[in-house]
């Protein structure tokens, strides 16, 4: 019962973030948003049994990348976006088919799933980082080398895409 | 109102993983501040890690989890690229809005 009740409340704050992400005008409204989606889809994860992705989520999304997004929020001074118009069918008719969307997929996945049990704290305890790195450094060896280089490449194009012309 | 659950069904966190996703998009679609957008890009990746997590969860297997670390590590390094390409738009045309910068366009 309180696996439930815990769930909804984590849930409710990610869905009523995410909501506030998409409706404010401001970016950094929208970037403390995104932060607390990031928080509750971490408690999430833990109540999944996630401990390691839970703390990388927290670590490496809600601090590092944002820290980042708001860094360039500020650098560029970005303020309020202006009203532009939009065309009838876009204003009045992108809500309900949202709506409609998000529902048929709610649909699809109860049909395909039957409803089993599942969620409770601590019923599954191989998500710990021992377990992670043992099959980071053994089964996923190859791909975890990969993204080293994908890094390296990224922090290269950043320095070239952000660095001062010299004339 | 239902009695509720003794457990969360697994179901559940997909709905979810699908409602943050379709918001995702619905931001990705709608505002035009370029930050906005590519934040709306990083909730469908967190969206789509939900997932991963909790099929992960459903079979036992912790192997989920690291498809989601990889997925944040490629975000980090979308994140770094992404914005550098945003201050490089702004050094030249001075603007943040998508729609005004449409050189690609036809």
């Amino acid at each position: 019962m309180e696996h439930v009740i815990l769930f909804l409340v984590f849930a409710a704050i990610a869905v009523i973030c995410a909501v506030n992400l998409v409706l404010q005008t401001h970016p950094i409204s929208s970037a403390l948003s995104l932060v607390g989606v990031m928080g509750a889809l971490a408690l999430i994860y833990l109540q999944l049994g996630g401990e390691f992705i839970a703390s990388a989520q927290l670590i490496v999304y809600a601090g590092a990348i944002m820290v980042l997004f708001i860094f360039v929020i500020m650098l560029l001074n970005a303020g309020t976006e202006h009203k532009m118009p939009r065309t009838l069918w876009v204003k009045y008719g992108g809500l309900p088919l949202l709506a409609l969307f998000i529902g048929v997929a709610a649909w699809v996945i109860q049909r395909m799933f039957p409803p089993a049990p599942s969620g409770l704290f601590g019923n599954m305890t191989h998500g710990t980082p021992q377990d992670i790195g043992r099959l980071l450094f053994q089964t996923y060896l190859l791909p975890f080398e990969v993204t080293s280089i994908l890094i390296l490449i990224a922090i290269l194009g950043a320095v070239v895409l952000a660095r001062k012309e010299i004339q | 109102m239902p009695p509720l659950p003794e457990s969360v069904p697994f179901t559940w966190y997909l709905i979810l993983s699908a409602v943050l996703f379709s918001l995702g998009v619905a931001g990705f679609l709608f505002r035009r501040n370029v930050i906005t957008v590519f934040m709306s890009i990083e909730l469908m990746l967190n969206a789509v890690n939900l997932s991963f997590v909790a099929f992960s969860y459903k079979f036992k297997q912790p192997d989920g989890h690291i498809f989601s670390f990889f997925v944040m590590v490629v975000a980090a390094a979308e994140a770094a690229v992404g914005l550098a390409i945003i201050l490089t738009v702004f050094k030249n045309r001075r603007t943040l809005e998508i729609d005004e910068v449409s050189s690609l366009k036809n």
